[in-house]
């Protein structure tokens, strides 16, 4: 996505980033981006929380305008719960992050994909 | 110790992913310089851009069959003008324990998007969006989807870009 980001940029379109994974985001480096510090899945505001959706697009839509340089990051000003245990519990042994269904799809897809790249088809 | 900041991925993953067995942990994409664009070449304001919107949430139509999924895993688009009630994500990569997918605009804001075009704040959004999956093979990302969603976006005009990552 980063990536994808900086390319549109390079091609004349000025973008903005939303996410929750921050570190990733800016250790690759993009034009513009609004952190949210909520689990990965909900880098436009609380599910059914329409006030605070409207709000985190609102920040983009203003950093898009505003931003004078790359790499500008701006938190929107929502904290997921006081308690805090959920960042400490993802990527544990005691919530593996995908499902079992989901690892072995992703196992499969990669092992179709690398015999796909083996015959010169991608 | 509790965190009380932001969580570092990139050291979470990596040590995930060592202690379930793989070897060479992932190199995540690392540049010493950003581009960047400034608004004021566009040239107008935004209650005159048309907005172009990518996401990461591999999203489906509620009514679409499951297909079998194209392993080639390319970019692909689907109309802005479905309502959210229509969408779905499939995306599985996401923290299944804390949060959910359920709500469309919690990722993919449509309904607010179209709300800032009716009120002026924004003059457009393009008639499609674009699904871009995440790929370990950051060269297929730069040579093959990048280039696709900027080709894409510049058939319709896109004046701006909002990308929302999962």
């Amino acid at each position: 996505m980063s990536l994808a980001a900086r390319h549109l940029e390079e091609g004349g379109i000025p973008t903005v980033v939303f996410g929750c994974a921050r570190d990733i985001v800016e250790h690759c480096g993009v034009p513009r981006f609004v952190f949210s510090d909520f689990p990965l899945g909900n880098p436009t505001g609380r599910p059914y929380d329409l006030d605070m959706q409207r709000q985190v697009l609102s920040l983009g839509l203003d950093l898009l305008v505003e931003a004078t340089a790359p790499a500008t990051t701006v938190v929107a000003p929502y904290e997921w719960n006081a308690d805090h245990s959920w960042k400490d519990k993802i990527f544990s042994k005691e919530q593996p992050f995908l499902d079992s269904d989901a690892t072995r799809k992703w196992l499969e897809d990669k092992e179709r994909y690398r015999a796909l790249k083996a015959t010169g088809k991608i | 110790m509790p965190e009380t900041s932001h969580v570092r991925y990139i050291d979470k993953t990596r040590a995930y992913y060592q202690a379930e067995g793989y070897g060479t942990p992932y190199e995540w994409a690392h540049f010493d310089h950003t581009p960047f664009t400034p608004f004021a070449s566009v040239g107008k304001p935004l209650s005159r851009c048309r907005v172009g919107v990518v996401t990461t949430a591999e999203m489906a139509r509620r009514d679409a069959e499951p297909g079998p999924e194209d392993p080639r895993r390319l970019v692909y688009s689907l109309p802005t003008d479905a309502s959210v009630e229509e969408l779905q994500s499939r995306k599985t990569g996401f923290d299944r324990h804390a949060t959910t997918l359920d709500d469309v605009d919690s990722y993919l804001p449509l309904t607010h998007l179209h709300r800032f075009v009716a009120e002026g704040r924004v003059g457009g959004v393009a008639p499609r969006f674009q699904t871009i999956h995440f790929e370990y093979s950051q060269r297929k990302t730069l040579a093959v989807d990048a280039p696709e969603i900027l080709k894409q976006m510049r058939e319709d005009r896109v004046d701006v870009a909002v990308l929302t990552a999962i």
